[in-house]
């Protein structure tokens, strides 16, 4: 995708919130590829993980629309530095006895997971960066995938720089 | 009525502090906020507000009850415009709620302190689609600077105390508390918070020095500079800062709609307004500049024209409190995230500490002899010598048998754009107008917000036909409050600015602009109890002006205008300033 944005925003853990972000985006017409929140280990903030796509100008407003957001306590662009990105996803794939071997083989080459096995299918989970999801997706798909769940991506910058409120990290 | 104290007579006693209603908290922090007035409309979830409004703080506040929701919006707007202090409205749930959503937009798009307390249906209820239910603060999250719906009667003092900080502070605008019915009835320890932090909201209102240093040196070496003033100058009380700036190194001033005021139109140096309904002047100034200091100020479409062509030779500063207004529609050389008066100040010692270049001096008399060339070339004109009344010579007499000491609504389309070029005003918060909306019928309701703040000044609501009856039921507002608003409708029988776009690039197919069938606005105003007032021929205007402000109460002019005339110059939506339709 070109011009890929990670956005990490600590945010209020407060009810509206996410109703506040996902009005921003939509209401400028902005896009959001994936978007994920849960709480912090503080509980009355929650991290949301945004992925964005657009040209500088677009993301510059977007980053500064989110700040301008009253529960919105810092806002990080991950991209700008180095950030480790994961996403969890579990693949349903069409695995009748002949096909079996080479699904275990793909499992096993990314490092996935059988978490689920039935008659004539099985269920993978995998966890990695976007290239690494989009990779065994595409093995997979030649033995025929029946669903696809996926978490959108959470990520944290590498290193000691954190997103926790009162880092200077934005 | 006697007056009850139900508070005391009813009050539970919890160890030693005593526990009061949420309706009694709810007014005593609107009282600790220095509010004096409250606009709005009663209905169920409200009920135990109001009722204890007048049974206990009648002497504290003057409540006007309006006859629609969307006034009482606009005219405690219209009330913070015209003092600088919020606006407050309180109105029923649901159908109450939903009635304020355009104010609530008007006030946003202009950065207007407007708080909006509506009620709710009880918190149990919620979700289940009672009666007079809406999801208000669903609703309104987009056209709000923030909102919140109060969980319980604990919360209710601290949530006002931050709802007036974030209204007041940084960007101004509209919030909105949403009251569930059992949280104003039930009852709770009441103690009003000093100060408040809100550690998520921190706007930013001093200027980074560099980056003035940096604009000080570009306004040395200018050439052909002109400033362009926005609302943010009247919003942080910087137009003494703006004048000495712009007296002291002899620079031309253009304003927005939302900026007029904020720089004395009658001083040479101002250039009158710009953009598409601008001065011939403004425009070809931005068009010609070498220095833009855009200050308070968005760079609107209806001000920039087609973007890529806006002040192509000028390096352009700008100074604005809302970051996400920088860089938004105009790529700018130097941004300053400050409010206007701040960021002015501090322009100000640079240049006092180091003045311009001579040189630059020398250049700046050649450009004021070009700006004095283009105001020769195309001053507003219309005909003053016909019979049939010309709109701009009404408010050109408004302007002249009110000595420019009035303040002015105005409503929206042609009638707002006559006022803006022809009535010239000199003080800030004299011109009050839904620039960034457009919402018509806005004007008359925020007169009443205005004449409420300031029962001794003249305040006349300049009006369309069109826009006037979008609000015309307030007429027994001003009725009932002895309110003197004076409204002069300008009146074509057309949506007037919808016809002129239909004449000039619509073939004129004038599709359903025509509103002639229309009541007689001079027999609607004494229905109501007002005075109506007529004139039909140039000649006439002034007496009925004269009459109307020699009038106590409210007064309705109704002038018969000429219908085809437009509003000049003009520039084609997107197309560059310099491309005028001149008449």
């Amino acid at each position: 995708m070109e011009n890929r944005k990670v956005i990490s925003a600590l945010v209020e853990n407060k009810p509206g919130v996410l109703a506040r972000v996902a009005g921003m985006f939509s209401g400028r017409s902005f896009n959001i590829d994936s978007l994920s929140v849960a709480p912090t280990m503080n509980p009355e903030f929650s991290r949301m993980t945004i992925v964005t796509h657009g040209n500088e100008a677009i993301f510059e407003q977007i980053i500064k629309q989110l700040r301008k957001l009253i529960n919105i306590s810092k806002v990080q662009d991950l991209t700008r530095g180095d950030y480790v990105d994961r996403e969890l996803v579990l693949i349903k794939v069409k695995a009748a006895s002949i096909k079996r071997a080479e699904a275990l083989r793909i499992v096993e080459i990314f490092r996935a997971r059988i978490v689920d096995v039935a008659q004539d299918n099985l269920t993978i989970e995998v966890t990695g960066s976007q290239g690494k999801i989009e990779a065994i997706l595409e093995l997979l798909s030649s033995l025929g995938i029946l669903e696809v769940i996926r978490t959108g991506t959470v990520a944290i910058p590498r290193g000691r720089k954190g997103l926790k409120a009162g880092d200077s990290g934005d | 009525m006697p007056h009850i104290k139900t508070s005391i007579v009813f009050a539970e006693r919890d160890g030693t502090k005593l526990k009061i209603s949420g309706a009694e908290i709810l007014l005593r922090s609107l009282k600790a906020e220095g509010v004096d007035t409250i606009f709005g409309y009663p209905g169920g979830a409200v009920i135990d507000i109001f009722d204890t409004l007048v049974r206990e703080f009648s002497e504290d506040f003057k409540f006007i009850l309006v006859r629609h929701e969307q006034a009482a919006v606009h005219a405690a707007d219209g009330y913070a415009r015209a003092t600088g202090r919020p606006g407050i409205c309180l109105v029923t749930s649901g159908p109450g709620g939903t009635n304020t959503v355009t104010g609530l937009a008007t006030a946003y798009m202009d950065s207007i302190p407007v708080i909006v307390f509506t009620g709710q249906v009880p918190t149990p209820l919620i979700g289940n689609d009672a009666f007079q239910e809406a999801d208000i603060v669903g609703i309104t999250r987009p056209c709000t600077k923030h909102n919140y719906l109060v969980a319980q009667t604990e919360d209710l003092a601290s949530t006002i105390k931050e709802a007036f900080f974030i209204a007041t502070t940084g960007r101004p605008g509209p919030i909105l508390v949403d009251l569930p019915k059992d949280v104003v009835q039930n009852k709770a320890q009441f103690e009003y918070p000093d100060k408040i932090e809100v550690p998520t909201y921190k706007p930013n209102v001093k200027a980074h020095l560099p980056s003035v240093k940096r604009a000080a040196e570009l306004i040395r070496q200018a050439e052909r500079p002109v400033i362009y003033a926005g609302g943010g100058v009247i919003t942080s009380g910087a137009h003494k800062e703006l004048y000495k700036f712009a007296s002291m190194l002899n620079f031309p001033v253009t304003s927005t709609l939302m900026g007029l005021g904020c720089f004395p139109a009658t001083h040479p140096l101002f250039l009158g307004m710009l953009g598409m309904h601008g001065t011939f002047r403004a425009n070809m100034a931005i068009d010609n500049a070498d220095l833009l200091l855009a200050i308070g100020a968005r760079f609107d479409d209806r001000v920039t024209g087609r973007v890529e062509e806006f002040a192509r030779d000028a390096k352009i500063i700008h100074i604005d409190i809302d970051p996400t207004s920088i860089q938004k529609n105009i790529v700018v050389d130097v941004p300053i995230v400050c409010d206007a008066h701040d960021g002015l100040s501090r322009l100000i010692e640079e240049l006092e500490a180091k003045g311009r270049s001579p040189k630059a001096d020398e250049k700046l008399k050649e450009w004021h002899s070009k700006l004095t060339v283009w105001r020769n070339q195309q001053r507003q004109r219309f005909d003053r010598t016909t019979e049939i009344i010309k709109p701009q010579f009404v408010v050109e007499k408004l302007y002249e048998l009110t000595k420019g000491n009035a303040i002015i609504t105005t409503e929206v389309g042609q009638n707002q754009m006559w006022a803006a070029q022809y009535y010239l005003f000199d003080n800030p918060r004299t011109f009050l107008s839904s620039g960034g909306l457009g919402a018509m019928g806005y004007g008359f309701p925020a007169a009443i917000g205005a004449q409420v703040a300031y029962p001794d000044k003249i305040v006349i609501d300049i009006a369309g036909d069109g826009s006037i009856q979008m609000n015309i039921q307030e007429l027994a507002t001003v009725v009932q409050y002895k309110l003197p608003v004076k409204i002069a409708i300008l009146n074509n029988g057309y949506l007037g600015m919808v016809r002129q776009w239909q004449e000039r690039f619509y073939d004129q197919v004038y599709a359903h602009t025509d509103i002639t069938v229309a009541p007689d606005f001079v027999k609607l105003a004494e229905a109501y109890g007002a005075v109506g007032l007529r004139a039909t021929k140039s000649s006439e205007v002034e007496n009925v002006i004269k009459e109307s402000l020699k009038t106590k109460g409210p007064v309705i002019i109704d002038f018969v205008v000429d219908r085809e005339e437009g509003v000049y110059p003009m520039v084609p939506a997107g197309a560059p300033l310099k491309d005028m339709i001149l008449v």
